[in-house]
Order: C-alpha cells, then structure tokens, then sequence
C-alpha cells in the first residue's frame, strides 16, 4: 500500500541543507511562492513536503511544513506559501524574505499523499484554498512526464482573485480538466450560486466513481472532511481517497 | 552551524518548559488523517488484542466502558510540529486491558479501522503512560479526533495515538506500520526529536 518516499533512503538521517531565496511571486494578495536553491537537493516525488528551520539573530528558532510545489528540478525547490493571521513563519516567509536570504530545510517527507507518473489511474485532484500546492506539483510532474493520465483538478477558493497558478493552469495541459467552486464570488456569468463544495460539483467536475479514479484531497479540516465524505457518499472506495489536511480546528 | 534568516524576528520568546525541540504551541486541535473519517458504529466497535501465539482478547463497547477508568490531561506533540498543551482525555489505561494478557512480546502493531498501523514497543504501554480514550474534553470523542476511541500514547509523537483504534497485535519482532514504513521514526520519542527515521 504505502511506499518508500525516495527508496533506498530510509535510514539515512534526513540532514538540514541551507536553502537560499532565488526569486519570488505573488500568486495572491496573501500568498507567495518562493524559489530556492538547495545545493544537493536529492530530488522528491509530487505532493511530498519539507520542514523549514528559521533561527533569529539571538538564536531562537522555530519549525514548519510545507508541501513543495514544484516538480524536481535539480538544486530549484518552490514553495508556496500563505500567510495565515498572526503566522509566526508564514509572515515572515511572504512579507519579508527576500533574494539572497537563507534558512534551513530538509526532507522530503510524507510517503503517502504522493503521484507516481507510471499510476496509469484516472486522477481527481480536490482542493481547497492552499491545498492546491501539493496537486500542483502533481499536475507539473504529469507536465514533465508529458504524462496522458486524465486529471481532473476542481479548487475551491473564496473569489477568482484567490486562485494560485491561474497563468499555467489556463495554458493547462491536455488532458487535464480544471474546475473552480466559489465560496464568496465568482465571476460574472457564472451559473453556479458561491457556496461550500457539494456533491454536485464533485458530480460535475470530477470522475464517475466507476472510473476508480486516484483521489487526492488537500484543504483546511472542515474542507477535507466534507470533500472526502462526498466522494465516499458517491461511491468512491474510501482507499482510493487520500487526504492531507491544515489548520486548525474548533477542537 | 545555525544560519540566520535574515530579517526573523519570530514570537516573542516565552518559557516554554514543555515544548520539545523544534515544537511550536497550538490552541486550535489541528487534525491530521491519511483518508476519509471511518464511520465506526459503537455497537459493532470492538477491540482485540492478539497474541504472538494467536490468542485473542476482546472487548466490546459495553465492556470497555465498564472498566475503570482514568482522566488524564496530557501535553500532545505532533510530529508535524504543533503542541497542545493540558488535553484533557477520559479512557481505559493499557496496562489494565493487558493485565491478563499473556505474552513474551517486546512489539506491539497497533491497528485501526480504516487500515491505519503504527507500531510501539509493549512496554511504552504499560505503567500508565498509554490509555484507550473515548472522551476528550469532558464530551464523547468526536470522530475526526479518532472516536468512538483512540490510543493515547502522549509521550511519543502523535501519530503513535492511532484514532479508530480496534486492536494491538503483540509481536516478537518489530513490524513497522503506516508511516514507520515511510520514512518516519520507529519511536519517536519528541524529546529526543525522532521524528525520521535515522533521526
């Protein structure tokens, strides 16, 4: 069932690399995706993530994780990264961080919630706000395998201004489908009324359970806990959904 | 060789005497799960213990809930780097369901519904340092939390605390499970930051 993440590598100590701050981009008003330059990068597979390092000139520092966006590219690494309010990290890593700044990562990690290129299954990726990052990066992995795996990608955001990609998804791919749910507002001439993610557009835009596609569904708590119980109510078998979630909940 | 990021300030520094390295504190209860929710029916719920030799021990709901039971409020680190600090939980301690459990085992499996495996040695279950909790908070364990009951095994990393949990296979040797099998600790004690394997 599950895999190694990158075989061969189990029990070597996953070492702290320094990553310098190559360039970066708005991809909304409160998210950035960061580039880096990892010098002996070993390479990671689509949907994998890292856990950054930050030390503060008096020496305290602190830790996170991040899904990776971006398919392999030798020493390049792209995060993508939303600020979140009072986000200790995440602040600093979209409002301050600049070109030449460095801090410490390493990984990858998670062998689970992960895309092989040689998976020949229909794939329907499910997103919600900022899990779009690890299922972009499996949808640039499918690009760089020049893949023909059908995907299906149906993100749910608040307003078209909070899709991430938006240049590249709307050059796309052939043979991937992307769909967006609006929760606030969406743009004139839609048919669909702004609300939270339903069965029907999961009916809509995703694939007839029949198809037994690979389901990856990546989102806050609530988001995913919805998603993946439409998709069970809609006959999908529940090991053939994977799920990565974010944030927290009420409790 | 501590690189400075340049320009991070971080929170203001506070005495964190029980935060582990590389640990930040959390209110919110933040959930993590590899797939959809099991729907796990009390009536049909039940735990097993099984032996190396095969032999089984069970529990049903019913007889759960009538064994004493302990209220422990715990600190709880999760390997993706929150704590919570003074969760308060309500469950049947591990050492008193394998009171009478005959074995030799150093290694346990434990299960859930829902496919999920992660694996300990016996003896982090014993001396009442690992319960079977069904109550969080002074409510029934919510589902996404891991009710009807999960393993709570607070001195290791969270993912240890299998939700769903329904049974513990005893072993002579170390098998790993779910994420021991990826790349992640075989312990994971968050003291001694095991949070990889080879960590």
């Amino acid at each position: 069932m599950a895999r190694a993440a990158v075989p061969g590598r189990l029990t070597e100590r996953l070492r702290w690399r320094v990553a310098t701050l190559v360039e970066h981009r708005e991809e909304s008003a409160a998210a950035r995706t960061l580039v880096f330059d990892v010098p002996g990068w070993p390479g990671h597979l689509a949907g994998q993530h890292v856990d950054l390092r930050l030390t503060a000139e008096d020496g305290y520092s602190t830790q996170r994780s991040y899904s990776m966006a971006s398919a392999p590219d030798g020493d390049r690494l792209e995060l993508t990264v939303q600020r979140v309010p009072d986000g200790e990290v995440s602040s600093y890593l979209v409002g301050v961080m600049e070109p030449g700044d460095q801090l410490e990562l390493r990984g990858p990690v998670g062998g689970w919630f992960v895309w092989h290129p040689e998976d020949r299954s229909p794939v329907l990726l499910v997103a919600g706000g900022s899990g779009i990052v690890p299922l972009m990066a499996m949808i640039r992995v499918r690009g760089a395998a020049s893949s023909r795996v059908p995907f299906r990608l149906v993100h749910s955001v608040r307003t078209p201004e909070d899709r991430y990609y938006q240049r590249e998804l709307r050059l796309g791919q052939g043979g991937l489908d992307v769909g967006y749910l609006y929760t606030r507002s969406g743009p004139e001439g839609t048919d669909r009324v702004p609300t939270r993610i339903k069965a029907a557009d999961l009916h809509r835009y995703g694939w007839p359970a029949e198809f037994e596609p690979a389901c990856y569904v990546c989102g806050p708590t609530g988001f995913v806990e919805t998603a993946a119980d439409l998709l069970v109510d809609l006959g999908h078998p529940p090991e053939r959904i994977r799920t990565e979630r974010f944030g927290p909940s009420g409790a | 060789m501590a690189v400075v990021s340049r320009g991070f300030k971080g929170r203001p520094r506070r005495a964190d005497q029980g935060l582990p390295p590389g640990q930040y504190r959390t209110e919110g209860f933040p959930v993590l799960a590899t797939g959809p929710t099991p729907k796990v029916s009390r009536d049909r719920w039940e735990f097993v213990v099984t032996t190396e030799t095969g032999q089984k021990h069970r529990w049903t709901w019913r007889e759960l809930l009538a064994l004493p039971a302990e209220r422990p409020t715990v600190d709880l680190h999760c390997v993706t780097k929150w704590s919570k600090f003074g969760t308060r939980w309500q469950g049947v301690p591990l050492s008193t369901l394998l009171a009478d459990v005959e074995t030799a085992a150093d290694h346990a499996l434990v299960h859930s519904y829902g496919g999920y495996t992660t694996n300990l040695p016996v003896a982090d279950l014993l001396d009442g340092k690992a319960w079977i909790a069904y109550r969080y908070d002074g409510a029934d364990l919510a589902p996404e939390h891991g009710g009807p009951a999960r393993l709570l095994v607070p001195h290791l990393y969270l993912w240890k605390s299998a939700k769903w949990v329904r049974g513990i296979e005893l072993l002579l040797e170390e098998k790993r499970g779910f994420w021991e099998n990826v790349g992640y600790h075989d312990y994971g004690d968050p003291w001694r930051e095991q949070r990889y394997q080879g960590d």
